[in-house]
């Protein structure tokens, strides 16, 4: 009677693969910090300064009389991406909020799938759009020399990064229950009130990671960045100035270094600066939203 | 008048003094249906100031259309079409160009209670503060009086800042009332507001409700027979779709019937 029969062995098998499959994200992680890490570490423990890396804007890597200086790098990243969280935030969620809450029938249906074909654009074809439409167009525009630089950037970056923070912002606005918006419309509320009192606060988890996730991509995206800001180290002062992010550094230089050597080591360690960074934001989500539960 | 059913006058009830005055509701040839499915054909009757209007009836008979298309949730469901006419103080609700107005002087409780995702404090002062009440003092205020007319302050009078989702089945029912409360409405409208309440806190909110009575009009939709003889000073008896009987509540269920097809519900031959 208590023989293992086939389900028995296929239950177990069901388990394993979960399990490894859950296990996988874990290993995964732990595994590219301790490649970054390793192949920066030398560097790091080396030649670095570590004043100099974060406070000279001069990253001369292949000069006789090698610098890294990384400020520039750093805060080219920081100011592409906030331009296009300024940008994508609000056209986002006002999306989200559209497609979720008014949008009913055929609009709903047919909105949600252009934006998800948005999505899906790749960035190689952001970065074409950058270059060729929105860099001359910027010239003409504003009456400036070049049009690559952090407008630009920001730009394409803050369209990439909104057709997945309006989709994830979307369920996040979907999961809230109707009979919550019920109960809001029974005590008089209007739609607005419903929204702004009721549905967003319901939802601020899920829109928070939305944004977090737009940061995320703003951070790592490399290659629009790359032929959209103009690549020029640089600390920006107007929007059309021309800057250089941090990924796309490692992108360009990383082909013509020596395996091993100081200048590999000093873009594995602006490798290690975006893993650490990319990790605070997220843990600092983390807590946020664990906060806001436990209230 | 109207087929003769629908308007027997009301009575002395042994709650306290016989309202008066012109009747607070008054629907005429109501029907409901969804999708071309009817829920309530042709139903006309008054609900009068300050009573407690019963109705009773097994499911699908069309309580809760009724009370769906009282503050005009229609507007929510798809497919729901609404036939006739609900007038209430006079005006018929269609009329009302401000359906927010409409609902704010409406109360409801559902079945199953839904707690706002905001503290305990905050779903009493969710209306109040939609009226454009702003001052600690007066919200605190207004909170306090719900959740004590509710029978509820004393349990959360020291956990107001705390998720109204966290407290128990009962006590968020009496949340919901104290909710409701809040609105000041002239109309409360209960859902079969004990389905999820155990039987001490039931008694607990039926003592409220017949406190209310001298305040508000309440129509009270139930599942329980007993619940309605307790409480109601009139009743109504829904029979899929169909208004049966509407008498005073004493009457119904002393056998006093027009139709057997009430006594047959009341007494449990069927539900």
């Amino acid at each position: 009677m208590d023989r293992r029969d086939a389900a028995w062995y296929i239950d177990k098998v069901a388990q394993w693969v979960v399990f490894v499959g859950g296990i996988s994200a874990i290993v995964f992680i732990v595994g590219i910090f301790v490649f970054i890490t390793k192949e920066g570490l030398d560097f790091v423990l080396g030649p670095l300064n570590l004043g100099e890396f974060f406070t000279s804007i001069a990253w001369r890597p292949t000069s006789n009389n090698p610098t890294y200086g990384a400020l520039a790098l750093i805060v080219g990243t920081a100011s592409v991406t906030g331009f296009a969280m300024l940008l994508s935030v609000p056209l986002s969620l006002g999306a989200a909020l559209f497609i979720a809450e008014f949008a009913t029938g055929k609009t709903r249906e047919v909105l949600k799938v252009l934006v998800e074909m948005l999505a899906a654009i790749p960035s190689v074809v952001w970065g074409f759009v950058g270059m060729s439409i929105m860099h001359p167009l910027i010239m003409r525009i504003f009456d400036v020399p070049l049009g690559l630089g952090v407008l630009n950037a920001g730009l394409i970056l803050g369209l990439m990064a909104a057709p997945i923070m309006t989709t994830i912002a979307e369920d996040a606005l979907k999961a809230v229950p109707d009979t919550y918006r019920e109960a809001a419309e029974a005590l008089g509320a209007t739609r607005w009130e419903v929204i702004f009192k009721v549905v967003i606060p319901a939802s601020r988890n899920g829109l928070l990671a939305a944004v977090l996730l737009g940061v995320g991509r703003g951070f790592g995206e490399t290659m629009a960045v790359l032929m959209a800001s103009g690549h020029a180290i640089n600390i920006p002062t107007s929007p059309f100035d021309s800057v250089r992010a941090l990924t796309a550094t490692i992108a360009s230089e990383l082909g013509d270094t020596v395996r091993g050597g100081d200048h590999w080591g000093s873009l594995f360690t602006l490798g290690i600066l975006l893993f650490v960074v990319t990790f605070v934001i997220n843990l600092t989500a983390d807590i946020v939203v664990r906060g806001i539960r436990k209230k | 008048m109207v087929d003769g059913v629908g308007l027997a006058q009301p009575r002395p009830s042994s709650f306290g003094p016989l309202y008066d005055g012109p009747p607070i509701i008054e629907v005429r040839d109501l029907g409901i249906s969804y999708g071309g499915k009817p829920a309530l054909r042709d139903a006309s009757f008054d609900i009068y100031r300050h009573e407690i209007f019963g109705i009773i009836g097994p499911a699908n008979s069309g309580k809760t259309s009724f009370l769906r298309a009282l503050n005009r949730m229609d507007d929510f469901t798809t497919g729901m079409e609404v036939r006739g006419s609900i007038h209430i103080n006079g005006k018929d609700v269609n009329d009302w160009r401000n359906l927010y107005a409409l609902r704010s002087r409406i109360g409801v409780v559902l079945p199953l209670p839904v707690g706002l995702p905001l503290s305990v404090y905050d779903n009493v002062a969710f209306s109040p503060r939609l009226r454009g009440i702003r001052k600690k003092a007066q919200l605190d205020e207004v909170v306090e009086r719900c959740l004590t007319r509710a029978a509820l302050w004393d349990e959360v009078k020291d956990r107001l800042g705390s998720l109204g989702s966290l407290l128990s089945g009962g006590q968020q029912q009496r949340l919901t009332i104290a909710r409701a409360l809040s609105q000041e409405p002239e109309l409360l409208l209960l859902d079969e507001f004990s389905i999820a309440v155990d039987p001490v806190t039931t008694m607990r909110i039926e003592d409220v409700l017949k406190d209310l009575r001298s305040e508000l009009t309440i129509v009270l939709v139930t599942n329980l027979v007993q619940q309605a003889r307790r409480l109601a000073d009139r009743t109504a008896f829904f029979l899929t779709g169909e208004l049966v009987e509407i008498g005073a509540t004493e009457d119904l269920f002393e056998g006093n019937v027009k139709d057997e097809r009430t006594t047959g519900y009341i007494e449990g031959r069927y539900g």
